[in-house]
């Protein structure tokens, strides 16, 4: 057992993938000698060779056509955007191609690359440093999407991500990138793409959170339990494919569910999971399925962001309207009312 | 420091001044231009051929718009020096990406004709096999397909493959943000790839003028170190000459070249198009005695290479060709609904099941 990063679990993992796989590329931004912006192909090249971790231009459509043209010629590149909002200039290549090629050659042609992303805020970044952008991905049939929030899970979901057939966008939490955690011996895991975790075993309520939010949800969890309220937490990990079997097995033995993402909250992941929660648990819950989220506004410049981000109160507060009383949702009975 | 360019290194980089000309526009041929050997009469003759059946394969494929047999078809009549030469400077083992108006050139490589049209007609979005054809699905988001190619280029070279990939685009795609980049890294990667522009004169309804203020499209490739050449694409010996080159030149290790062909699109964007609203019939019909297909019979005829009865012999293939074509296209395709869900993944998701279970449901109840 080794501790890490998370930035450095993700360079182990894109590392061991290279050593690995002849086939396995990493390319993008300053992903050469500066080992990117995150220092997560630190030494990559140095390893390697230029041939296999390079830089390439500045152009994120080329960056991912290039990787999309290279899959077809049997390679497995693993490609670095170097911020979330600079992979917009790549989304007609994703969309339209990454996402389809599978389908669009009835099954002849795959795409087994990686789009690597950091994303969300939490770092003080300035603006378009700090999109949420996963609901964009998530919601495009055909990408699977990817978000770990341990070191862990970066380097074994990394594997897997690499190792998969089809297309994955890896977004990678960037104010996780310095947590540290315990990484597993090298023996593969079994499992985990495609299967949500129980971070923490609770009986009262189900937080459900991803990426960025769990540690936010587990620290919620943890001060909720000096209460007396025991809460538990699935952490997704993958968004697509999504794992209902844990989502629903929790919140039909708690009977409570509250959705937590960093991201503005309107059509996003957690109102899917909501709307997916309610379908198969409506007979086991006592209380509304509720979300926490960023609220619906650009990101917010870096001294205000902590009025944006979801954390332990606002979660707690949210938990507190699950009607454990048997008074309804005061909340938003006051807003209709005004 | 002081910066200076080098007059060599710009000049080497420049097409001709003037497009590259075999035959003159009444068939008849022009001095040899400098620098391009002329093609082989055999495959002049092969080219004429294919030319033929290029063109019935075309109005075969307009008649099946109008029968309700194809969804929509963009027609490449005029273009046909450009849709064979690409074709045939290309080896059967280098990678062709195309773009939607390149049927064509695909039938031209010998592909299924109906494999080729089931984009158009409705059947899936490519009915052909890619990697057993070499020739990438035929692409609708201008210029997108242009990186794909590099990347297959990088790929080949890689792989020690001596391959070399043609990229096709259109005189718009070329604005195309994507297209810049493509260039950009086919030249920092030194990429074994051709992009190949049939400058047809219009995107839809937007002429030249209004997409470009270069002195001719070629003339982009200097911006990113890429040699390039100009050439008249009504003109197949010419065509077929300067790919033939740019071809030989990347496999050989030069690295990737551009080539504008100034041609036209003498029928509308697609059979849904009315080209009368942007176009003079007087500037169509001017158009129509630069025709390619003319120009080389009358060439090869001029040159005793050709008579009477070989051509008779080209259009009766061609005519066969288009009969069993309609014949094929008139049986409704095979589709199966439940396809839908078997190709977004390796493996379908669980929600893919779920939802494939709904379908089946909804296409076994009784209906009320
Ligand atoms: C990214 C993108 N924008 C717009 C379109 C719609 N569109 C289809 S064809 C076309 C014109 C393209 O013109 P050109 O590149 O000259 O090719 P041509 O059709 O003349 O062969 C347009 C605008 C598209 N397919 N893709
Ligand atoms: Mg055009």
């Amino acid at each position: 057992m080794t501790t890490m990063t998370m930035a450095q679990a993700l360079n182990a993992a894109l590392r061991d993938a290279l050593r690995e796989d002849e086939r396995v590329l990493v390319f993008g931004e300053d992903v050469g000698p500066l080992g990117g912006v995150f220092r997560v192909t630190d030494g990559l090249t140095k390893e390697f060779g230029e041939d296999r971790c390079f830089d390439t231009p500045l152009a994120e459509a080329g960056i991912v056509g290039l990787a999309v043209g290279m899959a077809m010629g049997g390679f497995r590149p693993a490609v670095e955007m170097q911020f979330d909002a600079f992979a917009y200039p790549a989304f007609e290549q994703i969309a339209s191609h990454v996402a389809k090629l599978r389908n669009r050659t009835r099954g002849r042609l795959s795409l087994p690359m990686v789009i690597r992303i950091p994303y969300a805020g939490g770092i003080g970044g300035v603006e378009h440093h700090c999109d949420s952008s996963e609901a964009y991905y998530a919601h495009t049939p055909g990408l699977k999407v990817v978000t770990p929030a341990t070191p862990d899970d970066a380097y074994w979901l990394l594997r897997d991500a690499i190792a998969d057939p089809d297309p994955v966008v890896f977004m990678e939490p960037k104010r996780l990138y310095w947590s540290k955690g315990e990484i597993t011996p090298a023996d593969r895991r079994a499992g985990g793409f495609g299967q949500a975790v129980v971070r923490r075993a609770g009986r009262d309520a189900t937080l459900v959170a991803y990426g960025p939010s769990v540690p936010v949800a587990l620290q919620a969890a943890e001060s909720a339990a000096q209460d007396g309220i025991s809460l538990e937490v699935v952490d997704l990990r993958t968004i697509v494919p999504f794992d209902d079997e844990t989502v629903v097995a929790s919140v039909r033995k708690t009977g409570r569910c509250v959705v937590v993402q960093e991201a503005q909250g309107f059509a996003g992941v957690g109102a899917e999971i909501a709307a997916r929660v309610q379908e198969r648990c409506f007979h086991s819950l006592a209380a509304p399925v509720l979300r926490v989220a960023g609220f619906d506004i650009p990101y917010p410049p870096p001294i205000l962001e902590h009025a944006h981000l979801p954390d332990v109160d606002r979660i707690l507060d949210t938990v507190d309207r699950l009607q454990f009383g048997d008074e309804p949702d005061l909340l938003h009975l006051a807003r209709e009312v005004s | 420091m002081s910066v200076r360019t080098s007059r060599q290194a710009v000049d080497g980089l420049l097409p001709s001044p003037e497009p590259v000309r075999f035959i003159a526009e009444d068939g008849t041929a022009v001095p040899a231009p400098a620098g391009y050997p002329a093609p082989a009469d055999e495959q002049l003759l092969e080219a004429y051929r294919r030319m033929v059946l290029g063109r019935r394969f075309d109005r075969q494929a307009t008649a099946l718009t109008k029968q309700g047999r194809l969804a929509v078809y963009p027609s490449s009549r005029g273009q046909e020096a450009c849709q064979i030469a690409g074709v045939l400077a290309l080896r059967e083992d280098d990678w062709l990406f195309p773009t939607y108006r390149d049927c064509v050139a695909l039938v031209s490589r010998g592909m299924d004709p109906v494999e080729v049209l089931t984009l158009l007609r409705g059947g899936w979005h490519c009915g052909y096999d890619p990697a057993a054809t070499r020739v990438a699905p035929q692409c609708t988001p201008l210029a997108t397909q242009t990186v794909h190619a590099v990347g297959m280029a990088e790929a080949l070279r890689r792989k020690g493959e001596d391959g070399v990939v043609m990229a096709f685009i259109g005189d718009g795609g070329t604005s195309e943000g994507d297209f810049h980049e493509a260039l950009n890294y086919a030249a920092v990667l030194h990429a074994p790839v051709v992009f190949f522009v049939q400058n047809n004169k219009y995107a839809i309804s937007v002429p030249l003028a209004r997409q470009t203020a270069a002195p001719a499209l070629a003339y982009k490739g200097i911006g990113y170190g890429i040699p390039s050449e100009q050439v008249d694409g009504n003109d197949l010996v010419a065509v077929l000459s300067v790919l033939t080159e740019a071809v030989r030149r990347a496999r050989s290790g030069g690295g990737p070249f551009l080539v504008e062909a100034h041609t036209y699109r003498m029928d509308a964007h697609t059979n849904a198009d009315d080209a009368t609203r942007y176009r003079e019939t007087e500037e169509v019909e001017r158009w129509e005695s630069a025709d390619p297909l003319a120009r080389l019979e009358t060439y090869l005829r001029g040159r005793g290479l050709l008579d009477d009865e070989a051509v008779a012999a080209a259009h009766s293939a061609a005519e066969e060709y288009a009969a069993r074509l309609r014949d094929e296209m008139n049986a409704d395709p095979e589709t199966d609904p439940f396809e839908l869900f078997d190709h977004v993944f390796a493996e379908p998701t669980p929600q893919l099941r779920e939802q494939r279970a709904l379908l089946a449901a909804e296409l076994t109840a009784p209906e009320d």
